[in-house]
This record gives structure tokens, C-alpha cells and sequence, in this order.
């Protein structure tokens, strides 16, 4: 097969993929009887229409930096991490134990604190699946599945028999203390100006006491914590001698090893960077936005991290992009299933054809491309 | 526990394990194959759906049936195309699969019936209803046999003797027929089958339309006998215990019955918390009894419990010419 030049791999693929997968979404919504173009109005203004929108988007985009820099770490050393969504739970876990432990004094100092016990529980729980990989050969696809639904029975019950205060129903631990309670960016300066609630005059909304109104936002700080964590990611893969290590790994295992490269310790510390790269999103769900751990706290994002990382080409800059795509889609899919007849289960759908499109369909996308492309060059001629 | 609690718990054991079973013995067939499953739980949900939607609009449990079926066969073909003819990779696909199994079948079931995405209730010959097999009322109060026979043996719709069935012909098929064998040689070595003139392609397309029949026929146990009409998400991982069964039975027909009988009965025994904890003496988490299947498989893929030794050219594509 002839190859395509390189701007079209890594600019015209993903798009075309993207593209394919909204034309079979829009034929879904055609097909249960729903206006494509009018779901599509509806998801961009529930998205970015608003300052509230833009709280909820970049909530869940931040979740999806988080679990999509996860997976493109494990990718680049080969390895299929697929369990992200129980260690962004266990995450949960370590968060909500550093958070209950103390009566925190400052949210920086409990930040500090939570983010470590978030990568260092889903690191903990990436470790397992990644020691079987290395010496025993178990498929780490599989072991990570396995170990999601272990993580769930596990969270269930820690909720329900240890971390729920005596007399509570819902299995839910107590809620954090305020010390450990992390400033929304509607509550950071400069920031909250564009979170100011408006009169439909357009002047700024008050309080009787003459106080400015600001809508209240799940996006906090995590966001900073997500782009740094990109930066991050890009300077260990490209800039340091582990990252050429974990992308000489993956790319062969066998001249790897040549090179005197060792494939467990690589194995190891890329798994247990993905897994702790996944654990973190804890801190954006748990304690920015719910404030307490609750049952099923990931949602799905471990999972999203997925399709982030497909859609993204496996780079740090990708990941930003695609995460803000799904995070437009997560908050538009929910705008959906408020304003419309179209269940939010949309999403879910779009999410899978993304995936399918992107990771499994790349090769047909490529040499449709390959295609049309020797149409060009026999024109040239 | 009591002899009669034992076989009630038995009886729910086989009724609970015979979806894992037909999705097992399916994910069998395309493992063996060479392509890896991991949607067999979105083409369950699939065909469940499908399933339980004819059977609510025609009446009818065996038109349901073959709605299923067919609904998991599209699922599979679509693994088909991207994993076999656009050499994309399987798990991805996999994955990709089951996402959108999982929201369409919630969209298509709220397009048809406005019920918040379940099937209405099904009943009477919408459903596949238990069958008493004969003399079993007769036979109850002998000592022993009677309660064995009457609450494990008899009384299971006909789908439940049928994944039955399917085990020792699974078995057949797989290491009797000419097929079979070409089956198990692609999964181990295509390149020798595609010498030998024999199309890799048409093989594994043959192989994953079984797995998505067997799955169809899991789903639609599901909605139409196991549980009266389809609800989201109603397969709850089941696809996944199946691959988890399917490493414990090491790819084999016989032993993918008794595995996936061992994790229906840690699902009866999850339903009985009361039992359990009579038996154990002291409180066992039931989120416990629901994580053993999956806590046993990472044992058998650690090779604590033997060695899992999966086909060898399972997930790789093949290429016939670089």
C-alpha cells in the first residue's frame, strides 16, 4: 500500500474518521426519527452557549486529559491499558481516604496530599495487571477488565461496610471536610468574571447585598493540574531517556531488548504511570466536583480515555483536543436528554463509533485516502 | 443448608450460568479462530434487546428469537469487517462494539416503545417458559433424586437444554469435522491454512458467524426466559464473565461448562446472601461473591491454577503478502 504523506496522516485520518462516525450518528438519529441538525444546535449551545455550559465541559474535559494521557502512555510501550476506569475508582478511593484522614487547613495542602494517594492507589491497582504481563505473559487486556469489575465489587464494598458514617443510606462515604474542598473556576479571580451570572439586560445579577452572582461550576483547578499533566506526559515520551526507552518497547519488543533494554521494568513503570495518570482524575471528580466518594465515582471516563487517546494519534496535544471534543459531547449529550426526546444514551453511541471509526477503521479511512490521493497524482502527471 | 435449598440454589445456578455458557462456547468458536472477542457482551445486549422488542411486537418468543439472533450477527459481521477484511485491531473493535451496543439498543428500544428504554413486560407466549420435564411432579417427594430432578434437571425453558446441547456439539464440530479442525488451525497458524489453499477470510468470517448465533440465542435468553423483557445495560458484564470462563476452561467445549456453571452458582449464591452466611458462619460481603469469578480468572491467567495458553495467533490479523 502506498503511504500518505504525513500531514494527512495525522491531520486528515482522524477528521475523515471523526466525520464518518458523526454521518453514522446523524443516521441514527434519522433512522429513531430525530432531526440530526437540530440535536447538533442543541448539543453546542448546551456545550458552549453558556458560561455554566463551559463549566460542565471543561469538568469533563478535564476527566478525559486525565484517563486519554493514561492510555496513550501505556499505547506507546505496547500495552493496552483498558482498566482505567477502575483505577480511576481506586483513585476515588485513595482521594476520599487522604481527604476523610484530616481536617485539612488549606485546600492546597489537601490537594497536594489527595493528588499523591490518587496516583499512588491507581498506580497500585495498574501494578497487578502490569507484574502478570511482564513475568507471567497474562494479557493485560484481559487482567485490566477483570481487575475493573474487581475494583467495583471492591469500592462497593468499602462503601458500604466501612466508609459510610453510621446512619446514612446511600452507599456513600461522608462528606470531605471544607478544608479539602478545591476553588470551582467560578470562584477564582479574573476567571469568575466570565462566570458572572447576567440579568437578561445583560448586567451583572446581584445579591440584596449588592454582591455579584456567580453560576456555580463543576470545573476546579484540576484543569491546570490536566494541561500541566499534558506537558508532562510530552517531556517524559519525547524528552527523557525512559520515555525513548518506553516508545522503543513499543514499537519492538524484540530490538528493545537488544539494546539492552529491560521489558519488565519498562512494562512496570509504564503501567504504573498510566495507572497513575488514571487514579488522578480523582481529584477532579471526587473532590472537586462531588465532594464525597460515591458508587460508580469514574463514569464511564476511564473508558472515554480510550477513544480520547484513538482520536488524539496517541500525543499529549491530541489527548487535549479529543478530551475537549468529549467533553463538548458529554455536556451536549446531556443537554440532549434534558431539552429533547433523545435519550442521553446518545453519547454512548457517538463515543462507540468513535472508537470503532478512529481505532478499528483507521485502515479503511487510509486507504480510502490512498485512493483519492493517486487521483491527484495522476492529474499532476 | 438444607438439601432442598441446596437444589433451589442449583437450579438458579443453571438457569444463571446458561447465558455465560452460550456466550462462552461462542466467544470459543471465534478464539479459536484467531479473533479475539471482547464484544460478546455488546452483541448479548444487542440481540437481548432486539429479542425482547419482537417478541413484545409480535407475540411470539421464537420470532424473538431469530430477531436476536440476527441482531448479533450484524454485531458480528461489523467485528468481521473491521477486524478481518480492514485488518483494524480486534480488542479496539471489540470495545468500540459494545459502547455502541449499549447506547443503541437503549435508543432503539425508547424509539419503539417510550418506556424509558426497557421492552414492555413480556408474558405468555412472548416468553420462553419453563418446560417440566416428565414424571418430575410425580417424582418430587422421593428422597434424593426427587428434589434433583424436579428443581435442577426439570423445569428450565428449552434454550437452557439447548446451551446444553450445544456443549457436547461444540465439541463435535471443533475436534470431529474437517471444519473444525481448519477452524483451530487458523486460530494457531493461518499462513499453514492458507498454503494448504483453504481462505483464512472465509474461515474466520464462518467462525465469528457462529459466535454472533451463539450470542443472539444467549441475548434473547435473556429478555424472553431468563428475565420477562429487555431493560439497559441487562447483560450487566455477563460478556465479560464469559471471556473470563472462556481462560478458565483454557478454550475448551467440556471444561467451558463447568466453569461457566461454577460462576452461575457465585451468581445464585450472590442472590442468597442468607445462605451464604449461614454456611460461612460469619458475613460475607456479597460485592465479594460478585468479584470471584473475575478474582478466579486472574489466578488461572497468573498460571496459579495451571497454565492458560491461548491460541497462538489469536488478535494478529493476517497479511498474505507484505
Amino acid at each position: 500500500m502506498r503511504k500518505l504523506p504525513q500531514w494527512a496522516d495525522v491531520v486528515l485520518v482522524p477528521l475523515i474518521s471523526l466525520l464518518l462516525a458523526a454521518l453514522v450518528a446523524a443516521l441514527v438519529l434519522l433512522a429513531i426519527g430525530q432531526s440530526p441538525t437540530a440535536a447538533l444546535g442543541i448539543m453546542v449551545e448546551g456545550a458552549f452557549g453558556s458560561a455554566n455550559g463551559w463549566g460542565y465541559t471543561l469538568y469533563y474535559t478535564t476527566s478525559f486529559i486525565f484517563t486519554g494521557l493514561s492510555v496513550i502512555v501505556a499505547f506507546h510501550a505496547g500495552l493496552f491499558n483498558i482498566g482505567g476506569e477502575g483505577q480511576a475508582q481506586l483513585g476515588g478511593l485513595g482521594v476520599a481516604l487522604v481527604c476523610l484522614a484530616l481536617p485539612w487547613p488549606h485546600w492546597t495542602l489537601a490537594l497536594l496530599a489527595a493528588t499523591l494517594a490518587a496516583a499512588v492507589f491507581g498506580a497500585a491497582w495498574a501494578a497487578i495487571p502490569a507484574y502478570l504481563q511482564a513475568k507471567r505473559g497474562s494479557h493485560i487486556v484481559i487482567t485490566t477488565i477483570m481487575f475493573n469489575y474487581i475494583a467495583s465489587a471492591l469500592i462497593v464494598y468499602m462503601l458500604v461496610d466501612v466508609l459510610r458514617p453510621a446512619g446514612q443510606m446511600d452507599p456513600a462515604s461522608a462528606r470531605f471536610p471544607v478544608g479539602a474542598k478545591l476553588p470551582a473556576l467560578s470562584d477564582m479571580p479574573f476567571l469568575r468574571e466570565f462566570f458572572a451570572r447576567l440579568n437578561p439586560d445583560g448586567t451583572p445579577r446581584l445579591t440584596k447585598a449588592g454582591v455579584a452572582m456567580y453560576s456555580n461550576v463543576p470545573a476546579n483547578v484540576t484543569l491546570f493540574i490536566a494541561l500541566a499533566a499534558c506537558v508532562v506526559v510530552w517531556l517524559l515520551l519525547w524528552r527523557t531517556r525512559l520515555g525513548y526507552q518506553i516508545r522503543a518497547f513499543g514499537k519492538s519488543e524484540a530490538a528493545s531488548k537488544y539494546a539492552g533494554i529491560n521489558p519488565v521494568k519498562i512494562t512496570m513503570i509504564a503501567m504504573l504511570i498510566s495507572g497513575g495518570l488514571a487514579g488522578m482524575m480523582a481529584i477532579n471528580n471526587v473532590m472537586g466536583s462531588a465532594e464525597r466518594l460515591l458508587q460508580n465515582s469514574a463514569e464511564g471516563a476511564g473508558f472515554i480515555g480510550i477513544a480520547v487517546a484513538l482520536m488524539g494519534r496517541n500525543h499529549p496535544l491530541g489527548v487535549l483536543l479529543a478530551a475537549l471534543l468529549f467533553g463538548f459531547l458529554y455536556q451536549g449529550g446531556a443537554a440532549l436528554g434534558l431539552n429533547t426526546t433523545i435519550p442521553i444514551e446518545m453519547r454512548i453511541v457517538v463515543q462507540g463509533l468513535v472508537i470503532l471509526f478512529t481505532g478499528a477503521l483507521d485502515q479503511m479511512v487510509r486507504m480510502l485516502l490512498v485512493w483519492l490521493f493517486s487521483f491527484g497524482r495522476k492529474a499532476a502527471v | 443448608m438444607d438439601y432442598e435449598t441446596l437444589m433451589q440454589i442449583l437450579g438458579s445456578t443453571v438457569r444463571l450460568g446458561t447465558p455465560l455458557l452460550l456466550a462462552c462456547l461462542a466467544g470459543l468458536f471465534s478464539e479459536r479462530a484467531g479473533i479475539f472477542d471482547i464484544g460478546l457482551e455488546g452483541k448479548m445486549l444487542a440481540a437481548a434487546m432486539a429479542a425482547g422488542s419482537v417478541a413484545a411486537m409480535s407475540g411470539s418468543a421464537w420470532v424473538g428469537l431469530l430477531a436476536g439472533i440476527g441482531a448479533s450477527l450484524i454485531f458480528a459481521m461489523l467485528h468481521g469487517v473491521a477486524s478481518i477484511t480492514f485488518r483494524g485491531n480486534q480488542l479496539i473493535s471489540g470495545v468500540a462494539l459494545n459502547f455502541l451496543s449499549s447506547g443503541i439498543t437503549v435508543l432503539v428500544a425508547q424509539a419503539l416503545f417510550g418506556q424509558g428504554g426497557r421492552t414492555p413486560p413480556l408474558a405468555g407466549d412472548a416468553r420462553f417458559n419453563p418446560i417440566t420435564l416428565p414424571f418430575a411432579e410425580s417424582l418430587k417427594d422421593v428422597p434424593l433424586i426427587g428434589p434433583l430432578y424436579y428443581e435442577v434437571i426439570s423445569g428450565h425453558s428449552i434454550l437452557v437444554y439447548a446451551a446444553m446441547a450445544f456443549v457436547p456439539l461444540s465439541w463435535w464440530v471443533l475436534y470431529r469435522t474437517r471444519f473444525g479442525l481448519r477452524l483451530r488451525a487458523v486460530g494457531e497458524n493461518p499462513a499453514a491454512v492458507d498454503t494448504a489453499g483453504v481462505s483464512v477470510v472465509g474461515l474466520r468470517y464462518a467462525a465469528l458467524a457462529i459466535t454472533g448465533v451463539l450470542c443472539g440465542i444467549a441475548g434473547a435468553y435473556m429478555a424472553t426466559a431468563l428475565q420477562a423483557g429487555f431493560g439497559r445495560e441487562m447483560t450487566a458484564g455477563r460478556g465479560y464473565i464469559a471471556l473470563a470462563a472462556l481462560i478458565f476452561a483454557k478454550w475448551r467445549p467440556w471444561q467451558a461448562l463447568g466453569a461457566t456453571m461454577l460462576f452461575g452458582f457465585f451468581q445464585a449464591l450472590a442472590l442468597r446472601p442468607d445462605v451464604v452466611e449461614r454456611v460461612a458462619q460469619f458475613k460475607v460481603p456479597v460485592s465479594m461473591l460478585d468479584a470471584l469469578p473475575y478474582i478466579l480468572t486472574v489466578l488461572v491467567l497468573a498460571g496459579f491454577v495451571g497454565k492458560a495458553i491461548p491460541p497462538r495467533a489469536g488478535g494478529e490479523p493476517y497479511v498474505k503478502e507484505r
